[in-house]
């Protein structure tokens, strides 16, 4: 890559009638050794490295690459022709996801198998056939979701047109997490290109195979103008986040929401939160174990833990418990065989830190099933923890690995009473063969989403929308949730201009008459309106 | 408050799945001056509505309404999950350090960054209704008359401080010609002679704005009104002519009774100018054709739009009403109000049985298991199972 013939210092708005600050000639810089980091090579060359300039201190900060600058403005300038805003431009991204897919499948599944472990079973189901789940499900819908919606009138409006219109946000970013690398991108991206934006996409670099894939490519299959990777760690993306988006959806934890909702605020920018929490799931004496066994156990342990709806940890009875774990461990045992480790069907945790987290869990109460784990593999055995005290690190934080603490409580109140005292979670699960017992959970607890007598199936249907509440998240997606969250709904009214005797009665000077008529006509088909 | 029933896919069609609304729980509500029951009101009606205990900070500044609020209002409501709590910028930074469920904000740009900065520390929802300034488009092609009418009749209502008014008048020296002396007489016919006098032009709200809006009058070259009182914090129903883009009257939101006229050459430099800015609260186009005002909708951003008329659309329940960048997020009015003090619950009733029928997603895994859960999945095209 060129050094660049002069460095720009980043400027507010991006589309500005401001005059640009441009650097004094004789602070420009020498390239260091290595070249200036452009996007996509951080991982490889790394930052500058500090270089004496004439002009001192401030120059030299003046002169630190922000490299998202030209990205940006150049998206941004691509947005404001109109290119996006087409169906049929529209479509054609859209389809060019959907070949991305299809033409690089192996290239994805190995990708998930390096960074994760995920065997094709789980890559196709929850990575592949998800995001080109939604991919189909746009591309069928895109015009129907495009057209404006109409609204009813009231009788001072009658002869106009009323209606909602979908319009881009414009300059849309996208932080995806590691844990589910591909569909967490695709998902929104979808959403985010079906309303017509330009995206900046910034992937986890902790999943660095899917990384490497999403920055190659990905774009080829997308009109680059309007469209493009953004790579780096926390520092990048704390510079990116300095700059001005229109909108941002961010996938992550909640310690990380409040600095991404921070940066957002000051360029009163509306964002999406799809965080994280501890997610209690109630197990009632009146239930077949071994039923229950199956399907917390398969949420719990698909991806190796690394989910964010999944159970988090489990409430019963001590009478419960000594009926579920029995049948957990036959459960465990049927799904990955008497040595889970050489099952192709169970993950490995995603790196050494996560790893490190995790296995430190491992001590929390007692183990009673599982507990093993090989650092060399970044393997831990599906686990359950038991005689477990709220207090232990292991209730502190969301688990996000194949650990499954069960804590004992004598009653459904004691259950709603332990969940109330928390955060609210994301999803929320309780299992009863009452319905009563099931209803009463719901009722008096919230969370993201519910599921009763089953896991995270609810989020996988693309007419419900997906989001948390309080600390796991804000703002929802999936399916037309998507493409709503990505579009300003704007209120249009279309009048006349003629009929100008229609209007008379509002204007000044006023009689209590007019005033009659006027309420009168603002009555919409019954209901009452506000005043004109 | 009824749950919504979504739709399933084939491995899903034995359950219950529908959207629950919920309360958020403890929800905020700041208010601002210029509508001061209206914009405590109606935003209270949905909070209310959504089942939630609500915590109300009237705007200090319009004081009559607030002590109302303050003292009359709680007799009417159940006193346990409702508050009042009274205050100047400080003690609005005060409570705005403990932790609420959702923030509804009405106010400037300025302070809803303070806002969404405080509800950032706690993840909390929020509703920005902001503001900005609204362009007003007058074509060649129309009526001077009717257009004089409609866009005065929006720019001097509550004597200019109101979000959604008009703010500038973009229009071509021709038509400025057109437009000045129609406005007069639409001004005369409303107010009389002696708008001071006529009981249905308002006040500035208080000596500060007053002060900022007399400044204003400075700028370019009164062509209307102009006149000002301090004692009665009146200003005449004004228009500015011959304005420079970079003068203090084109730099913030005006919210007072001026109307300053910018001219432009065609529509598309209109539309260029309007570009160039913040996306506004509302936008306004006259045209006698339908292609223009059809252009400025489309190519342009704002939080609502109206073509020859003013705020009509503020008026109509069905319609939402919110801002987009600068302007705000989130949106309010009829159902839009309880849609967005409610939080959206993702719910499912799966059959405590069956376990037979979920099988198929238990590993181990042979490749049949694969192949009936993507067809399964492919059913009403949906995600994942």
């Amino acid at each position: 890559m060129e050094a660049p013939r002069e460095v720009v210092v980043k400027s507010r708005l991006a589309v500005s009638s401001l005059p640009r600050a441009r650097v004094r000639p004789e602070a420009k810089a020498t390239p260091p050794p290595g070249g200036w980091p452009w996007v996509g090579h951080f991982l490889t060359a790394g930052l500058p490295g500090r270089v004496r300039q004439p002009g001192g201190r401030a120059a030299w900060q003046s002169l630190r690459m922000d490299p998202f600058e030209d990205t940006l403005r150049r998206l941004r300038e691509a947005f404001h022709t109109g290119r996006t805003r087409s169906a049929e431009f529209r479509a054609a991204q859209l389809r060019g996801l959907g070949r991305f897919l299809q033409e690089n499948k192996q290239l994805l599944h190995d990708a998930l198998a390096q960074d994760l472990h995920k065997s094709a079973f789980e890559s196709e189901l929850s990575e592949v056939a998800i995001s080109q789940g939604e991919i189909t499900l746009a591309l069928r819908n895109l015009r129907a979701w495009m057209k404006d919606e109409r609204v009813p009138k009231n009788l001072a409006t009658q002869l106009d047109s009323t209606f909602i219109r979908k319009e881009p946000f414009g300059l849309v970013l996208i932080i995806a997490p590691w844990n589910y690398p591909l569909n967490l991108t695709l998902v929104p991206l979808v959403g985010a290109l079906a309303a017509g934006n330009c995206v900046v996409l910034k992937p986890s670099e902790i999943s660095k195979s899917i990384e490497k894939v999403l920055a190659e490519v990905l774009p080829r299959y997308l009109d680059e103008s309007c469209f493009a990777v953004v790579l780096g760690g926390p520092q990048e993306t704390g510079q990116l986040l300095e700059h001005r988006f229109d909108y941002i959806f961010f996938t992550g934890s909640p310690r990380v929401g409040r600095i991404v909702m921070t940066a957002a605020a000051k360029h009163l920018t509306p964002v999406t939160l799809e965080l994280g929490g501890k997610n209690p799931c109630y197990v009632d004496d009146n239930c077949d174990p071994q039923t229950v066994a199956n399907r917390v156990a398969w949420f719990r342990y698909f991806n190796a833990g690394q989910t964010c709806v999944a159970p988090d940890y489990v409430l019963c009875s001590p009478e419960m418990q000594e009926r579920l774990l029995p049948a957990l461990q036959s459960t465990i045992t049927r799904f990955y065989g008497d040595n889970p480790q050489s099952s192709p069907n169970l993950g490995r945790i995603i790196n050494q830190k996560q790893f490190q987290r995790l296995r430190a869990l491992l001590g929390c109460g007692h183990v009673a099933i599982g507990g093993q784990s090989d650092e060399s593999d970044r393997y831990i055995a599906p686990t359950v923890l038991v005689d477990v005290q709220e207090t232990e690190p292991v209730m502190q934080e969301e688990i996000f690995g194949p650990i499954l603490p069960i804590l004992n409580v004598r009653s459904v109140d004691e259950a709603i009473e332990f969940i109330n005292r928390r955060e609210k979670p994301l999803a929320l699960y309780a299992f009863s063969n009452s319905s009563q017992v099931v209803k009463r959970v719901l009722t008096q607890t919230s969370s993201g989403g519910f599921c009763g007598n089953d896991g995270f199936m609810h989020m996988t249907l693309a007419s419900l929308p997906f989001g948390g509440v309080g600390a796991s998240g804000m703002g929802r997606y999936h399916g037309k949730f998507s493409f709503d969250t990505f579009s300003h709904h704007r209120a249009c009214l279309l009048r006349r201009p003629g009929m100008e005797k229609l209007n008379a009665l509002r204007y000044p000077p006023h009689s209590p008459r007019r005033l009659r008529v006027l309420l009168v006509a603002m009555e919409a088909r019954g209901c009452s309106c506000t005043l004109l | 408050m009824k749950d919504e029933p979504g739709s399933t896919n084939l491995f899903t069609k034995l359950d219950s799945v529908f959207i629950r609304k919920e309360p958020f729980g403890l929800v905020l509500i700041i208010a601002p001056w210029n509508y001061p029951v209206n914009l405590v009101l109606v935003p209270l009606v949905g909070a209310l509505a959504a089942g939630n205990c609500v915590v109300l900070k009237p705007s200090e500044i319009s004081q009559g309404t607030e002590k109302v609020l303050a003292e009359v209002l709680p007799q009417y409501l159940d006193q346990s999950c409702f508050a009042v709590v009274l205050g100047g910028p400080q003690e609005t930074g005060q409570l705005l350090e403990h932790k609420f469920d959702y923030i509804f904000f009405t106010g400037s740009p300025r302070v809803g960054r303070i806002v969404m900065t405080a509800a950032a520390k706690h993840l909390t929802p929020v509703t920005l209704e902001l503001g900005g300034k609204n362009p007003c488009y007058v074509d060649d092609n129309c009526d001077p008359q009717t257009v004089a009418n409609r866009v005065a009749w929006f720019r001097y209502f509550n004597a200019g401080q109101t979000c959604v008014a008009p703010d500038y008048v973009l229009c071509s020296p021709e038509m400025q010609e057109r437009l000045l002396p129609a406005l007069q007489s639409t001004i005369t016919r409303f107010y009389g002679d002696d708008p001071q006098s006529s009981p249905n032009l308002g006040r500035i709200i208080n000596q500060k704005q007053f002060q900022r809006l007399r400044a204003l009058l400075g700028c370019g070259r009164v062509a209307i009104g102009g006149q000002s009182d301090e004692s009665d914090r009146y200003i005449a129903p004004t228009v500015l002519v011959d304005v420079q883009e970079t003068e203090p009257v084109m730099q913030e939101e005006i919210f007072g009774p001026i109307l300053p006229i910018l001219n432009v050459w065609s529509v598309d430099e209109a539309i260029e100018f309007i570009n160039r800015r913040e996306k506004p609260l509302a936008l306004y186009a006259f045209s006698n054709s339908s292609q223009v005002v059809n252009q400025m909708l489309e190519r342009t951003s704002s939080g609502g739009f109206a073509g020859n008329d003013g705020f009509l659309y503020v008026s109509l329940l069905s319609v939402p009403l919110g801002g987009v960048g600068h302007s705000g997020m989130g949106r309010y009015h009829g159902k839009f109000t309880f849609d967005t003090f409610s939080h959206h619950r993702t719910c499912m009733f799966a059959p405590s049985g069956l376990e037979k029928l979920k099988e198929i997603r238990y590993p181990p895994y042979a490749d049949w298991n694969q192949q009936l859960l993507r067809w399964g999945m492919g059913s009403k095209s949906c995600t994942l199972l």
